[in-house]
């Protein structure tokens, strides 16, 4: 039995940014643990979808520093975190000019989904307690 | 079941959920932000995309959510025990029937709260 694990990627072996990639996978993944599933139960368990109208994320939910910033901060780990998933499963099938391709049309997905996001959390004013 | 006898056994399954459930996660994060965007700059756009949500297939589809982020987060746990504490890969199977205890054990009331109004309890 190898005594290393090849249940996910393996530890890469060149350093550099693979390595940094890898060592924030499972950083973000243990915070994302934390995070999503929190942010889901919310959501779904002590909340329900049909109260969830834009009045009441901005008026309610979001009327908050702390659970804006908890929504931020799920917001840039899990935007992180899959694209950095996904440019693994890209690299796995795709070489040459498609992956290159395919690559640069996943960062710029990522950099427009990332200032969208960020854009709506910062933009809406939070009315407190009007 | 065909599937766990085949080459790779339990970790091959276990591997393709993860890849699985993360793309599929990673899909919905891209709904998730462009829903989210229009309702700070079209909130009645984004009222009526709530209403999908509150439904009925919506909440199917909520339920399927919820199952990819619990597989991906169990099994993620998973795979870190065991790229941090190798000796642990030799228990990877158990490890794995643990996380579906884990995932039928959280995810079945779960499920049973996401589907309650549509099932009118």
């Amino acid at each position: 039995m190898a005594l290393y694990s090849r249940s996910g990627r393996p530890r890469p072996q060149s350093g550099g940014f693979e390595l940094a990639a890898w060592y924030f996978m499972r950083l973000s993944g243990v915070a994302l643990f934390v995070l999503a599933l929190v942010h889901f139960s919310l959501q779904h368990f002590v909340f329900d979808p049909s109260q969830q109208t834009s009045q009441w994320i901005f008026e309610q939910r979001w009327n908050s520093l702390f659970w804006r910033g908890f929504d931020w901060t799920l917001l840039m780990m899990v935007l992180l975190h899959s694209f950095l998933g996904i440019r693994t499963v890209t690299m796995d099938y795709l070489k040459g000019s498609w992956r290159t391709l395919a690559l640069t049309t996943l960062y710029l997905i990522g950099v427009l989904v990332f200032v969208m996001g960020t854009v709506v959390v910062f933009s809406v004013p939070l009315p407190m307690g009007k | 079941m065909l599937l766990l006898r085949y080459r790779g056994s339990e970790g091959m399954v276990a591997w393709a959920f993860h890849r699985i459930s993360g793309i599929a996660i990673w899909l919905f994060v891209m709904l998730h932000v462009l829903d989210i965007y229009l309702a700070g700059g079209n909130p009645n756009v984004y009222d009526d995309i709530l209403k999908f949500y509150a439904s009925t297939p919506g909440r199917i589809m909520e339920v399927l959510l919820g199952a990819a982020l619990l597989y991906h987060a169990l099994n993620g746990i998973r795979i870190m025990l065991m790229d941090f504490w190798p000796r642990l890969t030799a228990y990877h199977k158990q490890m794995w029937y643990a996380n579906w205890v884990i995932f039928v054990g959280l995810g079945l009331p779960g499920a049973f709260i996401i589907m309650r109004p549509a099932l009118g309890l």
